[in-house]
């Protein structure tokens, strides 16, 4: 879209001596433009992705490299040979099949318990009425404006007192119940008219049945995005592991990987193996539900 | 007869009542048990120690004493304390830098994704890519990547002829930077994806009308775009002050708040203070203090927005 395209624009609309001889002069003209544009807008956005993709076409490329090779100048974007015997070593250096293990528990349970609870109560904030909903639903929504590390001090002393300090259920129990999951359910069952759960009512179906055999099945998209979403905000979680998990055995591979950096940080090409191993995971998921996460985020956006 | 009808019209409206006392009873029991099982977590593991976290900012508590009540002492101490100033300095320092141009980078890729291109699903992809990646993986990368003698971003500005480029990471001036710009990089696509949402909800027939008017693109985006925009603006700005202030991950494993104090921030501060070395109290208190800038500056914004709604 560029300035001129919109003059030529004005000319069309513009009462001309002789129409037709110039508006089709005017249209084939703006039609090369258009195309002009297209093209300057689709190499801009193509650059732009490039260079956002950037970062990991290095992380690829230095983790078949060796050390030495890592930071050559000038960068070579291609490898000389593919050392994928980094790849190799690492599961024998870290005890990396442990934390992808740890990392696959924590996401999985949490998971679960965040979308089973979180749309099991949006449907008692979007559908059923009664007395204390919307302030109870305040609280909730007040909880996702406050930062969590405002609270997290009384949270490690709770976990202290109930012996839980370096266990997993530590963090199932801190992370599977958040506001986030209730809230975004809810913006979705808002959008689901009335009118079905009334039918299902008519029909003898209880509240649970009507959230079960009616309202679930309509929000699987939106069940997928919050699924996807908080898999991977779990998987990728630093914070929380970092402050918990102090046992290597417990260790997720966010917390491997930084340690194995702290430890081997001249091995280049080996730590950024491990950081390849540990996007791959996400890349497919996220190249499989990519539409739901999108939509995830969107909904979160609505009022 | 007439009686008759009375009564029985009296009964049924008594009947009718007991019924719909009974269904809203059931009605709350129904709301509850669906609400509870998630309630039950979030009141124990969130309610529960925000509210604490009030408690015990007026105690003394620490891993080695049982609390005392010592009133407004963690707060005195507070204003006194050098490192809660670094801390709060660096924290603004980095919202300063990450809120305009994580908004200005969003709303950029959104306008220019939001025309009907063939391929802008894939495009999408990209931009939102960084934001689901994991942390660690793109922190060391980003650390890599500014390596200030080798590092193939300071290899470039060498490209360009710049003599000195900056030793980024291991600098105390521009290790700030550096987290700025791996940080938007990485949240960009997670707003961008709030403004592609926020832009299809913009009529297309106010473009139409600008153009015949002959408005420019310039004039268009200023005109329809922004002001059409701005409840997702306000939610966009609202989210990156909050995600701002509580910077933890990033800063702790590209950093780790160093060199020096010089990208300290204030979640590592509470870190330190409360995990670390088990002052509750004292970390408690600063843990306030962060909760209540970000409510002042929510507020500050919730106005702004409701008066420019005016």
């Amino acid at each position: 879209m560029n300035p001129t395209l919109l003059q030529e624009d004005r000319a069309v609309h513009r009462p001309l001596p002789q129409p037709d001889t110039i508006s089709t002069r005017a249209r084939r003209n703006r039609a090369a433009r258009h195309a002009a544009g297209r093209v300057l807008l689709y190499l801009a956005l193509v650059t732009l992705a490039a260079a956002i993709l950037l970062p990991f076409v290095w992380m690829l490329s230095a983790s078949l490299k060796t050390d030495q090779d890592v930071f050559s100048v000038p960068v070579r974007w291609i490898p000389d040979g593919f050392h994928w015997n980094n790849f190799t070593d690492i599961w024998s250096q870290i005890p990396l099949l442990t934390y992808v293990g740890n990392s696959l528990f924590l996401s999985v349970v949490i998971t679960l318990l965040q979308v089973l609870t979180g749309s099991f109560a949006a449907y008692g904030f979007a559908k059923v009425k009664f007395p204390g909903r919307d302030a109870l639903f305040l609280g909730y929504i007040a909880t996702i404006a406050v930062p969590w590390q405002a609270y997290m001090v009384p949270q490690y002393i709770l976990m202290q007192k109930l012996g839980l300090v370096d266990t997993r259920t530590s963090l199932v129990l801190l992370q599977a119940f958040g506001a986030f999951g209730v809230f975004l359910m809810r913006q979705y069952y808002l959008t689901i008219p009335d009118e079905l759960g009334e039918a299902a009512r008519l029909d003898g179906l209880t509240e649970y049945g009507i959230w079960a055999r009616v309202v679930l099945p309509l929000s699987k998209p939106a069940l997928a995005g919050l699924a996807l979403l908080t898999f991977v905000n779990t998987w990728n979680d630093y914070m929380g592991p970092f402050i918990y998990l102090t046992s290597n055995d417990l260790w997720t591979i966010q917390i491997g990987l930084k340690s194995f950096v702290g430890m081997y940080d001249a091995q280049y090409a080996m730590i950024m193996a491990g950081s390849v191993i540990s996007v791959v995971p996400i890349l497919v998921i996220f190249l499989l539900g990519q539409r739901y996460f999108v939509r995830g985020v969107a909904t979160s956006g609505m009022k | 007869m007439t009686t008759g009808t009375v009564s029985s019209a009296h009964r049924a409206d008594a009947a009718a009542s007991v019924a719909a006392r009974r269904r809203k009873r059931r009605g709350v029991l129904v709301g509850w048990s669906f609400v509870l099982p998630n309630f039950l977590g979030f009141a124990a593991f969130t309610l529960v120690p925000l509210l604490g976290a009030l408690l015990v900012s007026f105690t003394d508590w620490n891993s080695y004493s049982p609390p005392n009540w010592v009133g407004l002492a963690n707060f005195r101490r507070l204003w006194q304390d050098d490192n809660f100033h670094t801390a709060l300095a660096n924290t603004c320092w980095y919202a300063a830098g990450h809120i305009p141009l994580t908004l200005a980078a969003s709303l950029g890729l959104a306008v220019l994704l939001n025309q009907k291109l063939r391929g802008a699903g894939i495009l999408r992809t990209a931009f939102f890519f960084p934001y689901v990646t994991s942390l660690v993986a793109v922190a060391v990368v980003w650390n890599m990547l500014f390596s200030p003698d080798v590092g193939p971003i300071n290899q470039l500005l060498h490209g360009f002829g710049v003599a000195n480029p900056p030793r980024w990471t291991s600098s105390t001036d521009w290790a700030m930077p550096a987290l700025v710009i791996a940080s938007v990089w990485r949240d960009m696509g997670y707003y961008m994806v709030l403004y592609l949402a926020g832009l299809q909800a913009v009529p297309a027939e106010l473009y139409e009308a600008a153009r015949v008017d002959g408005a420019g693109p310039w004039q268009r985006f200023w005109h329809i775009t922004v002001p059409a925009l701005r409840p997702t603006t306000f939610f966009v700005v609202v989210m990156l002050t909050i995600s701002s202030f509580k910077v933890f991950d990033l800063v702790q494993i590209m950093t780790e708040g160093g060199p020096g104090r010089s990208t300290l921030v204030l979640s590592q501060l509470i870190f330190r203070e409360g995990i670390t070395r088990g002052r509750f109290g004292y970390a408690s208190a600063i843990s306030l203090a962060l909760f209540l800038i970000c409510m002042v500056i929510t507020a500050i914004q919730f106005q702004a927005q409701r008066r420019s709604e005016r």
